[in-house]
């Protein structure tokens, strides 16, 4: 007789492990960027603590437009003490554009070269400057200016499958009934087998009061039957309850976009303020997903990524929705929108205002949005239900600091109740507050 | 109030058949949505279950796959411009001859909503016509682009063809209507000036030419003086219906409602004696009325003239006296008394009683006091003769091109038909028209204008009250500013900004206070509004012959006409027809007769007594065949209360035939009907018109004034007079008491309910009575602002209307009251005829009252609508199941059910906001587009509320009383309606019900103050101020 008790347990384990097979990849494929070291030997030896130090002002004050052996805003600088005297140099450092005006031959060519951009002046000592010639020599002699930088893996497609709340739910219960059908076959199987064991015994005139017996009539007990039935269409219900409320909850909603920008990259690491982008966050119902001009702000100069060469292919797709032209520095007028795909689709009937939550109720992005600083793609982190606002709403405080339109509300609460003035107990679980 | 007096809105409720019984007691007029059957191809109900279930499959089976929505930002994001913010940009209104200075609300680049620019002198609220115009601009049946021979064709082919017709035509006659824009008229006379051949002919739809012409000959100018109603203590008014249909009218509204505003510090008003034979919004408003015949208003004018003379020692006229002089001779009365405070108006359009109306007001010293003859009324100065001189010229060939400048006089003149014909004929013909309409189909070139969102323009409306418009959004089709237009025929290299701004710097000179021509223009185009300062006019002699008028008028007018007239007149909502394909202007029920979609002919409900008997129940009403000077058209008949014996009465504005897919078709065209005078135009017709005498069919009337009613409950109207108010400011005062165990008491002192606190805001309305005059910019406004559906005839006619605002117009009579010649009338089956011949009217603005112990609430069984913390009644729709219990326990009835799903839906068509990508651009994104089997009802405007409410957070300041207006309230003119926060103290509507707040009750102290169904203690937001008449008591207490 197969042991039921095997069977169980390969249904449980073809049971638990259906997540696993079902969940979601959470673990997108990260982008590694190794930045390659070479190292080459050099006849140059040159004073580690000056080369420090010129390391220093340089990634301080010139970095932002000048990079070794790329052009950027500025001209690439390796080699530059073998193109130009130092004097000359000095002079330029210290105010291009009095050595322009001065009418230096080079100082104007290289000055129109540049579509008359203007470099600062600094105010930096001859030391200082000579630093900073110093430690550029050093790079260019580590061989910085050999166009030889291993290549970078560029940043891949990453696209997520798209996790379908109500598909997962189907399946779960599909499988859980299965599993719950199957269970129950074998108890029964058990139960019958167990009985014609009974008649057999009774068949042989046996009237000796087997002990199995009563546990047999126990299971075939309308009380323990009904129980089990009671259990079962419990749990199905829950599941099927659960998986009804799912539908249309979009968490974890991860979308190929169009070009893969990465709020890592921009909020995470380089910490660009929210703000900067999503300029309506504080003053309108919309965040406002940002217009490619506001990304030209930045990348107008940079044109490509991990200090590689050449202009990205996601970038160039921002040039193109533009019309801008990397060499001539000019725009079209074949512009293109980018057509980005919403993640985060609260329903119509719902009213939801940025401004209220971020401006007045100084709440993070993070509250509701997750670790957006972390997410390479971003995806819905909350489920967006109206349980889940009327829960913020009960439990959330209402920042009533210096904000004259609460005063007499706070007064009116405090003479009430020691507890803190919660979002709910100024109107905020309204219908009228969202719906209209 | 006088406990004989008795209200109703229609005749079957006066009569009170057992068939108004039996539906009033319905809250809905039929149960299901039954429409067609086997044989019909509209639905069943069978076909809605079964498309109902597979509805619930497909949702079940699209709601797997959640649909990829784009958010696509702006390439370039305009630095003002931010999504979800809307920008407010003034502008000016115009259509036809009218205009009117506005601030358009713009989501996204898109206008929205149109309101009223209160930084302009002549602005006062909006009108329905105003509030309707940003639907117009979203009208799929504008034109797309400039056409020839019915082909389309680039401008620079257009402008080369249709300057080598110039310069080849004998005499081009440009038409237009009144042009009240100097840039627009200097671009025009710039044409002239290239091609001498043009010349310009103006003229209105709705024509003032006996006015101007009487203006004229006493003055020397052409022009229609300012008239301030506002100043005036008696206004007498022969005809005219200066509150519905003359220019600025939401001015004249605002004027007459301050001289009629009533507080405990102010217990004066005007008062208004009306004469007329059709029922007005200016009759419906006035004091005394009397119904005259239009072929008596020459004489009832000259008998004034007589009897102001008499008194002024001036000698008077021989003319034919009148019959029912009892009020006039009372008017007179009063007109001397309140001499330097009166204003006497007529609406005849002949120079010769508008002569002697001059005269009158002469004589009354009215100029200088009440009337300013050195302010003009820029926008009526349309010449019918010089207008049916070029028809004449068009026909005979003489005028061999002609240029419609955004006006379409095929339709919208009297000769309209002869013009069509005469067409052809020219060698040029060229259209501006926005559409294909009646007069654009008949010419060679079309070179379609801006609708005015998408223009720049500057108007002088009157004498120095100038008025900028500047474009809310780009131009959605291949249109060309026609102005523009002018300038490129005219070989003139510049564009029609650069030639406005050029005119401008001009004004620049006379303007102080500015640092620079740019930030005059700036600031100018920021308020939209400019204020010249007008020099002094050396003082003006007004000469009248008063005895040639007279005897013209004792030629022309008679007392004793036996047959029918026929009265053409303007209706609230359509207007003059050019806006006829608004559906949000032919869903709005007429203030008067309280029908919509149609145009109809009124009749004295004596005339039609069994006769054309209507049918209130199935809203069927009797066609005949009106002919008039051998033109036969048919049309129904509608009997309307208060209308003068012998009178028909016919609106202008409908039966277009080419104005598009909402407008066509709907009712009659009354136009070709006006009475030719030797080439200027009346409104009256006193002989040659005749109806047959009995019904050639059955034709339904779409009709809501029995809709709702408050199924015989009384205290909904409270009104008083004048004299008893004075004595005692609770006067009218219906003093409800309900018994209890402690006896009699009021109603709010017994309570079941436990009552609500309002710690943060408590909003409230007051609605005076007194001031509102019933013109229905409120029900459109809140149209446009709520994105309230267009429904349709048919569900109009199934009672199924959805307007959140109705204004109900009650007539009221008092049985004892009944005038002498009332009782005369012979043969009256039932003293309800009586009563119908001149009842009093009042109107009241209802709205959902957001009652604190609101019946809805209570019988909701899934909790969908509930009571705030600001004290509204809130309705989630999403929630809603669609039981309709709560419309049943509303005793106000000012809930509405989606019997149907009006958006996107073939069978409402008309609903055009709703129902095409174009249209579905003017919906207000804040609110929800509602779907089938819900309720709704007046939200007072909340997503206004949740805004005014978040600016202040963000400024951590409490709201400022006045910086949140529901729609309703920002369009009246006449200031009836009030909003506002019952917590503030400071604030207007605290002020004018004199507030006091109780814990868990507030109760309004102001003695004209009272709740409509005090007795249910439902105890509603809504305040309503006792209207009170200005007439002598011994009338009301007879």
């Amino acid at each position: 007789m197969p042991k039921p008790y095997h069977l169980v347990a390969i249904c449980m384990a073809i049971f638990f492990s259906t997540p696993v097979l079902l969940g979601q990849e959470s673990d997108s494929s990260v982008v590694e960027t190794d930045s390659a070291v070479m190292v080459n030997d050099t006849d140059d030896v040159f004073d580690p603590n000056v080369v420090s130090a010129g390391k220093e002002l340089f990634d301080n004050q010139c970095a932002v437009c000048h990079q070794m052996t790329k052009r950027v805003v500025g001209p690439a600088l390796a080699g530059i003490s073998d193109r130009l005297e130092e004097e000359w140099l000095i002079t330029w450092i210290r105010n291009s554009q009095q050595l322009i005006g001065s009418g230096d031959e080079y100082a104007n060519q290289i000055f129109n070269d540049y579509s008359k951009l203007t470099m600062q002046a600094f105010d930096l000592s001859d030391s200082e400057i000579k630093s900073i010639l110093t430690y550029i020599k050093s790079e260019t002699a580590n061989g910085s200016a050999v166009e030889d930088v291993v290549a970078v893996s560029s940043t891949t497609s990453v696209s997520v499958p798209q996790e379908d709340g109500f598909f997962t739910a189907v399946v779960v219960m599909i499988i859980f009934s299965g599993f719950l059908i199957l269970v129950l076959l074998i108890l029964i199987r058990s139960v019958i087998t167990k009985h014609k064991k009974e008649k057999h015994f009774n068949e042989h005139g046996g009237s000796v009061i087997d002990l199995n017996a009563k546990e047999v009539s126990f299971l075939k007990s309308n009380a323990f039957l009904g129980l089990v039935v009671f259990i079962f269409t419990a749990i199905a219900l829950k599941t099927l309850i659960d998986g009804a409320f799912s539908i249309g909850v979009q968490q974890g909603y991860q979308p190929t976009q169009p070009i893969n920008y990465s709020h890592k990259v921009h909020a995470g690491d380089f910490e660009i303020d929210c703000n900067y982008c999503h300029t309506g966050v504080k003053k309108s119902r919309s965040a406002n997903i940002p217009s490619p001009n506001i990304c030209m702000n930045c990348h107008t100069d940079i044109k490509n990524v991990g200090g590689q060469d050449g202009i990205s292919p996601e970038i160039s797709k921002i040039y193109a929705a533009v019309d801008y032209n990397p060499d001539t520095r000019e725009y079209g007028t074949n512009t293109k929108p980018i057509e980005w795909v919403r993640v985060h689709n609260l329903p119509d009937l719902a009213y939801f205002n940025h401004s209220q939550h971020v401006d007045v109720a100084e709440m993070e992005c993070q509250t509701c949005h997750g670790p957006i600083q972390e997410m390479d793609v971003v995806y819905q982190y909350s489920n967006l239900t109206m349980g889940w606002c009327i829960n913020c709403h009960r439990e959330t405080d209402v920042n009533t600091k210096g904000n004259g339109y609460y005063d007499n509300l706070v007064e009116l609460h405090n003479e009430k109740s020691k507890e803190p003035m919660k979002v709910e107990d100024i109107g905020g679980l309204e219908c009228a507050k969202c719906h209209y | 109030m006088n406990e004989t007096k008795q209200y109703w809105k229609g005749i079957e409720q006066l009569a009170n058949t057992p068939e108004f019984q039996e539906r009033e007691a319905k809250e809905f007029n039929e149960y299901l949505p039954i429409r067609g059957g086997a044989e019909s191809d509209e639905p069943s109900r069978r076909d809605f279950l079964k498309m109902m279930g597979f509805g619930v499959a497909a949702v079940s089976l699209a709601a797997c796959e959640a649909p990829i929505r784009k958010a696509i930002p702006y390439v370039n994001k305009p630095v003002d411009v931010d999504p979800g913010v809307p920008n407010y940009y003034a502008s000016t209104y115009t259509s036809g001859s009218d205009v009117a200075s506005v601030v358009v609300k713009t989501r996204e680049g898109r206008p929205i909503k149109i309101e009223t620019n209160s930084l302009s002198p002549l602005g006062a609220g909006t009108t329905p016509q105003m509030e309707a115009s940003v639907l117009s601009l979203y009208d799929e049946q504008r034109l797309k682009g400039p056409m020839a021979a019915g082909a389309e064709i680039s401008w620079d082919e257009i402008d080369d063809k249709i300057t080598s017709g110039l310069a080849a035509s004998k005499k081009v006659a440009l038409v237009s209507h009144t042009v009240s824009s100097p840039s627009t008229q200097a671009t025009i006379d710039g044409l002239i000036a290239r091609y001498p051949n043009v010349s310009h002919v103006s003229y209105d739809s709705v024509s003032m030419h006996g006015m101007l012409e009487a203006y004229k000959m006493a003055t020397g100018k052409r022009a229609i003086p300012a008239h301030d109603f506002s100043k005036a203590k008696t206004i007498v008014s022969i005809g005219a219906d200066f509150l519905g249909s003359w220019p600025n009218e939401g001015l004249n509204q605002k004027q007459f409602a301050d001289s009629r505003r009533l507080s405990e510090d102010k217990k004066e008003m005007s008062r208004l004696y009306a004469f007329e034979s059709l029922l007005t919004l200016t009759g419906a408003n006035a004091d005394y009325r009397t119904p005259i015949r239009a072929s008596q208003e020459g004489l009832y004018v000259a008998y004034l003239y007589n009897l102001i003379a008499a008194k002024m020692g001036a000698p008077s006229i021989s003319v034919a006296s009148v019959k029912d002089k009892v009020n006039l001779e009372k008017a007179a009365k009063d007109l001397l008394a309140s001499k330097g405070a009166s204003i006497i108006v007529a609406g005849s359009n002949d120079p010769d009683v508008q002569d002697l109306v001059i005269a009158i007001n002469d004589m009354l010293g009215s100029y200088g006091a009440t009337i300013d003859l050195s302010t003009s009324v820029n926008t009526r100065q349309g010449d019918d003769k010089a207008m049916s001189v070029m028809v004449d010229d068009l026909k005979s060939g003489a005028v061999d091109g002609v240029v419609f400048y955004n006006c379409n006089p095929v339709y919208d003149h009297p000769i309209g038909e002869e013009l069509g014909k005469a067409i052809g004929k020219s060698k040029l013909s060229v259209s501006t028209s926005d559409r294909m309409d009646e007069t654009t189909a008949l010419v060679n070139y079309v070179t379609p204008d801006h609708h005015y969102l998408e223009s720049w323009n500057d108007f002088e409306q009157s004498t120095g009250s100038y008025s900028l418009s500047q474009p809310t959004i780009k131009n959605i089709f291949n249109t060309r500013q026609a102005q523009d237009s002018f300038l490129a025929w005219a070989a003139n290299e510049t564009n029609y900004f650069d030639t406005l701004q050029s005119a401008w710097s001009a004004m620049y000179a006379g303007a102080t206070g500015f640092s620079s021509f740019q930030h005059f223009w700036d600031k100018t185009l920021q308020d939209g509004v400019f204020q010249a300062s007008v020099a002094e006019s050396a003082a003006v002699v007004i000469s009248v012959d008063v005895n040639k008028s007279a005897s013209s008028i004792a030629k022309d007018f008679t007392a004793d006409n036996a047959g029918y007239e026929l009265i053409i007149y303007k209706k609230a909502g359509v207007g003059d027809g050019s806006q006829a394909n608004n559906p949000w202007l032919q869903e709005m029920p007429d203030p008067i007769t309280k029908s919509c979609w149609d145009n109809y002919l009124t009749i004295s409900p004596l005339d039609a007594d069994g006769k054309f008997d209507y049918d209130p129940e199935k809203m069927n009403a009797q066609m005949t065949t009106l002919t008039v000077d051998g033109k036969s058209i048919e049309v129904a008949v509608l009997p309307q209360p208060g209308q003068a014996q012998g009178t028909l009465g016919l609106a202008l504005g409908y039966g277009r035939t080419k104005a598009g897919k909402v407008a066509d078709g709907v009712g009659v065209n009354a136009y070709p009907l006006l009475r030719n005078v030797k080439g200027r135009y009346d409104f009256a017709r006193f002989s040659g018109v005749s109806i047959t005498e009995s019904s050639t069919g059955v034709y339904p009337i779409a009709q809501t004034q029995t809709t709702h009613t408050f199924n015989g409950r009384e205290n909904v109207i409270q009104e008083t007079t004048l004299g008893a108010y004075k004595k005692d400011s609770f006067a009218g005062n219906d003093k409800i008491e309900i018994s209890s165990l402690s006896g009699k008491k009021h109603p709010y002192a017994v309570t079941l309910w436990k009552g609500h606190e309002y710690p943060n805001h408590h909003w409230g309305m007051s609605v005076d009575m007194n001031a509102c005059n019933g013109c229905g910019a409120c029900t459109v406004a809140c149209q446009s602002e709520n994105n309230v559906a267009v429904v349709g005839k048919q569900e109009v006619l199934n009672r199924r209307e959805m307007h959140w605002i109705r204004i109900d117009r009650y007539f009221s009579h008092n049985a004892e009251d009944l005038t002498e010649g009332q009782k005369e009338a012979s043969g009256l089956r039932t003293p309800e005829f009586a009563a119908a011949t001149n009842p009093d009217v009042t109107f009241q603005p209802m709205m959902c009252q957001h009652c604190n112990n609101a019946g809805c609430e209570t019988v909701c069984p899934v909790a969908a609508t509930t009571h705030s913390t600001e004290g509204l009644n809130m309705m989630a729709y999403n929630r809603c199941v669609g039981t309709r219990y709560c419309a049943n326990n509303c005793a106000y009835k000012v809930r509405r059910f989606n019997w149907f799903k009006y958006h996107d839906n073939e069978g409402f068509s008309d609903n055009l906001s709703q129902n095409n990508d174009l249209g579905k651009m003017v919906l207000n994104p804040d609110v929800t587009v509602r779907s089938r089997g819900v309720m709704e009802k007046c939200s007072f405007c909340v997503q206004r509320i949740q805004t005014g409410k978040l600016t202040a957070k963000r400024e951590g300041r409490r709201p400022v009383d006045g910086e949140i207006k529901t729609a309703c309230m920002s369009a009246c003119s006449a200031g009836a309606l009030v909003f506002g926060d019952m917590k503030d103290t400071e604030s207007a509507i605290s002020m004018q019900l004199d507030i006091k707040n109780e814990p868990k009750m507030v109760t309004a102290q102001e003695p004209r103050a009272y709740h409509v169904l005090e007795e249910l203690r439902v105890m509603p937001n809504v305040w309503y101020m006792r209207k009170v008449r200005n007439i002598d008591e011994q009338k009301s207490e007879a």
